[in-house]
């Protein structure tokens, strides 16, 4: 019954939908507020039934309710309840599931929150974005219905895929696609610009806050995801270049593109078609990257099963909504009334060279990304493109734009001054110096780009912090006026400053790790010690035990340093009987932001194992970097000029607060 | 600076990144992309050793052997022709005889296939997609009736690989 009440939940969203994508629509082309008016309640109706349907699918797995397929196929009632609860989108048809329930709630949000947006404008924008959930709606009805139902009932469910039994499965789906579909809102209100015929720089300051809030959801999806891969996999490996790696980086570069596009459009009133562009290109690339993941043209351990339809039906979706998004663009972006030019020096010009290494760096993924698809559909040749393409093409073209980072926040809008920012950074640049100094006379020269990154990491957090210490004066005012100017900042400025720091920080975590980790493969016995750095790594034997779903083998590691015991580390090899796969539980043990990293390999009949041994310096910044970035976004999410109708004399009081704006 | 000096700027940065990320998308494409090959590739393609290439293929049943210092050979084969494979390093947990694996690596002129890297997937019904076409090449994989039984499969390994074996079937059918 619970899962029949899902299935009708969902059809009747659908139909709230079909009512919210013509009715507002036509509301908005005959100025009527009455039809106009139904786009908010519709939204909000629309997100309570994909709720309720939602809620359906849990319980039933909750329950352990082996008619569904799905949660036969996915669960077991030996699972813990949190990976009973997870595995809902651990598949095709939950995940799909999770991805319109998160799709009506941007939208019940929207009409929530932007009550003060233009009337055409909301009604526009609603309607826009349920034609992408009536898209989405009819795809899971029609190909991955997750209520079909299995008669007779099977007694015992097939389990969940035991790499994914894992709390990284509880955050990392979820957070993506808070990411992906976030983007959805910027290209449902550029389509809605485009079809009003009419934008300004308020557009963008409605655009921005949700902007935001999905690339921050990005931002912290993608870390999530590499840190689960890195600690799952066993290889101690963190990003592997894969399509679906890329999938997701593509529309984060983009939407970082989108986010800063949308600031000059703020405030200067330029750069509007463009920013049109990326937000049609953004949400383009995360529907890209749902094909890709979604349609099972990749093998990987994202693609949880591939029906040639289901495939099909993506693709149909992806060519309307890229295609329609791109047609409207060229029909109406012409009419657009064109933003005012501007001086290459100046913080706009930066900007635009922002824009540019960042298209193009997204344009790079894209091309490594497809291309060994479109070669196989052309020529049937099969080709890998790796790790190496990606290095030569990427790398090159996002050192540039870290560099010029720190340069951004200090230019002046309109006219800015290139000396005199260099002036300003000088300090940052000497600490960045010192940096690739002390790397070089602590490293030897033999690896000659590691310093450098470690210079230029520097440098853009000494550069994010010198644009605090200029706009508060600090060095030229008492300390407690310097401080009250610090709190009194904007929290944009924080917001960005913390959000570059956090590239700086990733920077120096990628340099650390790349360049400077220790690796041991080796056999060990019992007994045997191993030297790794510093330390010292006694192996003392395994065992074996029993866990809820799984039997485990486990090592024991005794860790030492100059004699003194730090911590036993105990890596294991789990094996599910259930599907028959053995699965890598990584030891891991944090030294400051440094990592030892021991997983385990084959046992032997003597007692010994192969096992990885690693030391990784400062790999921890990778993922906290992330995590400063996604703080930045959202101090910088609470600030006042962002919150859509904020009083216009608050915003006068933090533009007198920061003169230097 | 007038607007038209302003307009092209604009134009010429963009066309100079946008030039220099051709070069770079163009030069890596011709040096570091790796093709897919199946044992009976290496023959038929005359495939020179040192080409960096990847080998697709079912591990042959009873050919893993494991020597000093994690150097293990394995065959790889597609039910046509068979290539004799070194590695050294810790074989990926699921790696089985008899299941579809990639590998990463270079020839030597002997024929043996020194790999750099071992694929194999996180799933118990993994079949790589390029080794199911070379499969399918062979004639040794038809759809609907699943993964094939590599020649050598008769013996105690063969039990083993009856759930998986079970499974791929049911994949290709769905």
């Amino acid at each position: 019954m619970i899962p029949e009440l899902g299935h009708y939940a969902l059809v009747l969203a659908l139909a709230l939908a079909l009512i919210q994508s013509i009715v507002p629509f036509i509301g908005a082309r005959t100025n009527d507020p009455v039809l106009m008016g139904v786009a908010a309640p519709t939204a909000v109706g629309q997100f309570a039934f994909v709720a309720m349907s939602f809620a359906c699918l849990v319980y039933s797995y909750v329950v352990s309710d082996f008619s569904l397929s799905v949660v036969y196929e996915n669960s077991n009632s030996l699972m813990p309840l949190i990976y009973r609860v997870t595995s809902v989108w651990g598949n095709h048809e939950g995940s799909m599931l999770l991805w319109v329930l998160i799709l009506a709630l941007f939208g019940a949000l929207v009409a929530f929150f932007s009550t003060n947006l233009p009337k055409t404008l909301q009604a526009n924008v609603l309607a826009v974005q349920a034609w992408v959930a009536v898209a989405f709606y009819l795809f899971i009805l029609i190909t991955s219905s997750p209520f079909t139902r299995l008669s007779p009932a099977p007694f015992e469910g097939r389990e969940l895929n035991p790499l994914l039994q894992d709390f990284g499965l509880a955050v990392h789906p979820p957070m993506l696609y808070l990411g992906y579909v976030g983007f959805s809102i910027s290209f449902s209100f550029a389509i809605a610009a485009l079809i009003d015929g009419r934008i300004d720089a308020a557009w963008a300051r409605w655009v921005r806050p949700w902007t935001l809030l999905a690339w921050m959801c990005l931002t912290l999806g993608i870390a999530m995801g590499s840190y689960w891969a890195y600690y799952e996999l066993g290889w101690g490996g963190w990003w592997f270049w894969d399509p679906v790696e890329n999938a997701s980086l593509m529309p984060w570069l983009a939407g970082t593109a989108l986010l800063h596009s949308a600031l000059v459009m703020e405030k200067r009133n330029a750069l509007k078609v463009w920013t049109i562009l990326l937000s049609i290109l953004a949400f383009s690339l995360s529907l890209l990257g749902t094909f890709l993941v979604r349609s099972g043209v990749l093998t990987s351990v994202h693609t949880f099963a591939s029906d040639p339809l289901r495939g099909i039906f993506i693709l149909v979706i992806l060519v309307i909504f890229i295609g329609g998004g791109l047609s409207i663009f060229a029909w109406r972006a012409p009419l657009l009334k064109q933003g005012g030019l501007f001086a290459p020096v100046s913080r706009e010009g930066l900007l635009v060279l922002n824009n540019l290494f960042l298209t193009t760096a997204c344009a790079t993924v894209v091309v490594g990304t497809l291309y060994p698809l479109a070669l196989e559909a052309l020529t049937g040749a099969k080709i890998s493109v790796g790790a190496p393409y990606f290095n030569l093409t990427f790398g090159p073209l996002f050192i540039p734009l870290l560099f010029a980072i720190p340069f951004g926040p200090l230019m002046a809008w309109k006219r800015g001054d290139l000396p005199g920012v260099a002036q300003r950074l000088a300090v940052a640049c000497v600490l960045g110096l010192v940096a690739v100094i002390a790397a070089f006379a602590i490293a030897g020269t033999h690896a000659v780009l590691a310093p450098l990154g470690i210079g230029l990491a520097v440098f853009v957090i000494a550069g994010a912090l010198t644009d605090i210490v200029e706009r508060s004066n600090i060095m030229r005012v008492p300390a407690r006026v310097a401080l009250r100017r610090v709190a009194g900042l904007p929290r944009s400025v924080w917001g960005s400053a913390f959000a570059h720091m956090g590239m700086g920080l990733t920077l120096l975590g990628i340099v650390c790790e790349t360049s400077w980790s220790s690796e041991k493969i080796i056999t060990v016995r019992p007994e045997q010690t191993v030297k790794l750095r510093n330390y010292d790594l006694t192996f003392g034997g395994l065992s074996q035990h029993r866990g809820p779903n799984y039997s485990a083998l486990t090592g024991v590691f005794k860790v030492t340093r100059n004699g003194d015991e730090i911590a036993t580390m105990s890596p294991s090899k789990r094996t599910f009987p259930v599907r028959q796969i053995t699965t890598n539980e990584a030891a891991l043990l944090t030294r400051g932001f440094s990592q030892i990293y021991v997983s385990l390999g084959d046992p032997n009949p003597d007692g010994s194992i192969t096992a990885r041994l690693y030391y990784k310096p400062l790999v921890l910044l990778i993922w906290l970097g992330a995590v400063v970035m996604f703080f930045g976004g959202g101090l910088s999410l609470t600030d006042r000029r962002l919150r859509v109708g904020a009083p216009k004399t608050a915003r006068a009081k933090t533009a007198a607060l920061a003169p230097a704006e | 600076m007038t607007r038209k000096q302003k307009r092209l700027t604009v134009i010429g940065a963009g066309l100079a990144v946008l030039g220099i990320a051709v070069a770079l998308v163009l030069s890596a494409l011709s040096t570091s992309i790796v093709f897919f090959n199946s044992p009976s590739d290496i023959e038929a393609k005359h495939i020179a050793p040192g080409t960096r290439i990847r080998l697709g293929g079912l591990v042959t049943q009873g050919s893993l052997k494991k020597g000093d210092d994690l150097r293990v050979t394995f065959d790889l084969t597609d039910g046509n022709k068979t290539v004799p494979v070194t590695y050294q390093g810790i074989l990926p947990d699921l790696f089985r005889e008899g299941q579809g694996i990639v590998t990463e690596g270079t020839l030597d002129p002997g024929g043996t296939f020194h790999a750099e890297t071992v694929l194999a997937k996180h799933d118990e019904n993994y079949m790589p997609k390029e080794v199911a076409d070379a499969l399918k090449k062979q004639g040794r994989w038809k759809e609907g009736k699943g993964m094939p039984r590599p020649p050598a499969s008769v013996g105690p390994g063969a039990q083993l690989q009856t759930p998986a074996a079970g499974s791929a079937q049911k994949s290709a059918q769905k």
